[in-house]
């Protein structure tokens, strides 16, 4: 699944001195009429959700008609918007400031892919697919469903927001998959699947002459058989064959998803944190954003940590507090604490600062927001509000 | 809090370590501490990774791991070996037609005609299967009497929390599907050691709203399918050097200034009015941060299970991180 990109070879300058990033014009993307998607990505458990609330809803209060879909957003944060439980289907955002507007929904895959097999077939067929056990383990569990139905979701708002008017920027968060290119590589993943060898093969007996009824073939079928069963191979072939005639209708509606997500009007922000694992995610969906020709905004760098002052090196004030303790006085305490949580920081930012300048050296061209950690977690307008003051600096 | 022995958890009975949690949590280096502590204990330990990541192989600093168990690490003396092994559905699935289908010739024509593609990234439930039959395969292999190397605890570095009921309900994930067949057989065998008490299932989290939250679920739904809960492991806890008064003190504004003047010149340092400012405001979010993290923590304590904690690490997990967490595990009796 995710090992495709890591086979990938490095995209970008060879060489390069170590310097800063330019900086990510937050509020020029936002204010942009040009800007009509923006899409939020990066590994799990980054911020994404977050990140994408905070910016649609400064995007709504700089005057935007904003529509946010998010993945699977934390209780608090759904709540932080005003609405207990975010569904399928966009609602207002009360007490947005301004003259924009601020919809907010969550999706639900199951009854995304419903939908899409209810316009695209017949009634009776529709119930038929809709019935099917081997539907019904799809739509809910395949790996890469969540991915291609957020697609999909976005294709739908994309021409309710181009017919009714009602919004003028998309903004998207991505699902909480383990790697960022899982997004990209759905639509990509469910067309093999349609176009695939072994679907062909399932329906050519329903096709009538059986010119793949090869001596391979029954050797294939004999060896199913014997691992999952008769029964089993019996139920995919149903439902393969009544998929058939929506095969095209999927392909299509991915193809034309996937380029929209090419077109200037879009917007991608990598979101990371300031950790190995998420840079080096971020990295290579850089690089494959710049293969696909897909835009790319910059990368946001949440939870930073930052030093409050300058003036005592990290060295200098774990010496300082070794020799506070090694006085064995303890109203000394206090004061060596303070000194041992500086030393502390000075690593962790020394550290997080090599990992974004290693990214920096590699892509020198990405915009790049760094967000400051806060030191409580966002539960109402206000918080989003903050982030979303935050990110644009 | 985090001190129960391993004797009263009852973790030796444990053969089956499998790790979850929220993405960003730190599964990986969570699975790797377990798996290098249990192996300080002279155990020889498998640590498997299913996701394709290679992040074992990153934490350990080794090279990409095959479809074949590699030493990646080895105790002092005899005993107390960690081997490695990343986890395809494709490697998983020929291995499996070999081995008991004796598939030669079948099992490339299968290849040829997109079955295996299929079976293995398209076929739902199918998939796991395979990925945790290997697992079911490494524990009881010394049962079919073979010369395979005999593990005495198998880690798990499994899927996120939000995808973790599913890939463990192996047979229900297959009931609609395969009613009958060898698959399901298997896929009951496997269900049976993870119902049994050699299994348990170890949830990461963050000491934040959002990975607690998910935790607290993935509790519901495993108790939800009858797997057994292990320990929650609690991961970049952060540094605790102020003690409760002086957090207080701290967010509130009135740590002693004066003393901390004093103290500061005592060792030598010029006690600028930016350098104590600072040095104050930084305490302040210690001790915010702080607040938050015992609040989860309180939360954490109300799940029902134990709870062990990794701290954080200034200069971030590598080699020798790793090893010192793994020693926090040992300290607190996960291991």
């Amino acid at each position: 699944m995710s090992t495709r990109g890591r086979t990938t070879r490095r995209v970008g300058p060879l060489a390069g001195m170590p310097e800063a990033s330019p900086r990510l014009d937050v509020d020029a993307l936002l204010d942009d009429p040009e800007t009509r998607i923006i899409v939020c990505t990066g590994s799990g458990g980054v911020g994404k959700t977050t990140t994408s609330a905070a910016l649609a809803l400064r995007a709504a209060e700089r005057g935007r008609k904003v529509v946010v879909l998010t993945i699977d957003p934390a209780r608090r944060l759904a709540q932080s918007m005003g609405i207990e439980t975010l569904d399928n289907t966009p609602r207002p955002v009360p007490e947005v400031s301004g003259s924009g507007t601020l919809d907010a929904m969550m999706l639900d895959m199951k009854r995304t892919f419903d939908e899409v097999v209810e316009s695209q077939a017949s009634p009776e067929k529709a119930a038929q697919i809709l019935a099917n056990p081997f539907y019904q383990v799809l739509s809910s569990s395949f790996a890469g469903t969540q991915e291609y139905m957020a697609m999909e979701k976005l294709g739908q708002l994309h021409k309710d927001a181009a017919r009714t008017d009602r919004w003028d920027l998309i903004v998207v968060d991505t699902p909480p998959s383990r790697s960022a290119l899982d997004f990209l590589d759905a639509p990509e993943r469910l067309s093999s699947f349609l176009d695939g060898r072994f679907i062909r093969i399932l329906l050519a007996p329903a096709r009538g002459p059986a010119r793949f009824m090869t001596a391979g073939l029954s050797v294939v079928t004999n060896a199913l058989t014997k691992v999952l069963g008769a029964q089993i191979l019996q139920d995919m072939q149903t439902f393969v064959a009544a998929l058939d005639t929506m095969f095209g209708g999927f392909r299509a509606r991915a193809q034309q998803t996937f380029a929209l997500l090419q077109q200037p009007g879009t917007a991608f922000v990598v979101v990371a944190a300031p950790e190995a694992d998420a840079l080096r995610e971020a990295a290579f969906f850089v690089e494959r954003l710049a293969g696909e020709q897909m835009p790319l905004a910059g990368l946001v760098v949440n939870r930073a940590s930052r030093l409050l002052h300058e003036g005592l090196s990290g060295e200098q004030a774990l010496a300082a507090a070794e020799r506070l303790e090694s006085t064995g006085d303890d109203s000394t305490a206090v004061t060596s604490g303070l000194l041992r949580l500086h030393a502390d920081r000075t690593r962790i930012v020394a550290r997080e600062h090599h990992l974004r300048q290693r990214f920096a050296a590699a892509h020198p061209h990405v915009p790049t927001a760094v967000m400051p950690a806060l030191s409580t977690d966002v539960h109402d307008l206000d918080g989003l509000r903050e982030v979303g003051e935050l990110i644009a600096g | 809090m985090a001190s129960t022995s391993a004797k009263q958890t009852g973790w030796d009975d444990v053969v089956v370590h499998v790790v979850t949690g929220k993405g960003g949590t730190g599964k990986t280096t969570a699975a790797a501490s377990l798996a290098l502590a249990l192996a300080s204990r002279g155990k020889t330990v498998l640590l498997c990774e299913v996701e394709g990541r290679q992040g074992i192989a990153q934490l350990f600093d080794v090279p990409p791991l095959p479809y074949e168990e590699t030493l990646v690490a080895s105790g002092p003396d005899d005993g107390g070996d960690l081997y490695a092994l990343a986890i395809d559905p494709e490697s998983a699935l020929l291995e499996y037609l070999a081995m008991y289908y004796r598939l030669g010739r079948a099992g490339k024509a299968l290849d040829r005609f997109g079955v295996i593609d299929f079976a293995t990234t398209i076929a739902p439930g199918v998939r796991d299967v395979l990925l945790t039959g290997k697992v079911y395969e490494a524990v009881y292999r010394n049962k079919r009497g073979k010369n395979d190397r005999v593990y005495d605890a198998v880690v798990l570095d499994a899927p996120p929390t939000g995808r973790i009921a599913q890939f463990l309900n192996v047979n229900s994930e297959l009931a609609g599907l395969a009613k009958v067949g060898p698959i399901r057989t298997q896929a009951d065998s496997i269900m049976t050691l993870l119902r049994s008490p050699k299994t348990a299932v170890h949830i990461t989290t963050l000491l934040e709203d959002m990975p607690v939250q998910e935790a607290a679920d993935a509790i519901d739904e495993l108790h939800d399918i009858d797997l057994r809960v292990g320990a929650v492991m609690v991961n970049m806890a952060r540094r605790k050097e102020l003690d409760e008064e002086a957090r207080e003190l701290a967010i509130s504004g009135d740590l002693p200034r004066a003393q901390i003047e004093k103290d500061l010149a005592r060792v030598d340092i010029e006690a600028t009015t930016e350098l104590v400012d600072g040095l104050l405001a930084e305490a302040q979010e210690h001790a915010e941060r702080r607040a938050l993290e015992d609040e989860q923590r309180e939360r954490i304590a109300a799940l029902g299970v134990p709870s062990y904690e990794l701290p954080r690490l200034a200069d971030g997990v590598d080699l020798g991180g790793l090893y010192e967490l793994a020693a926090h595990l040992c300290e607190q009796g996960m291991a």
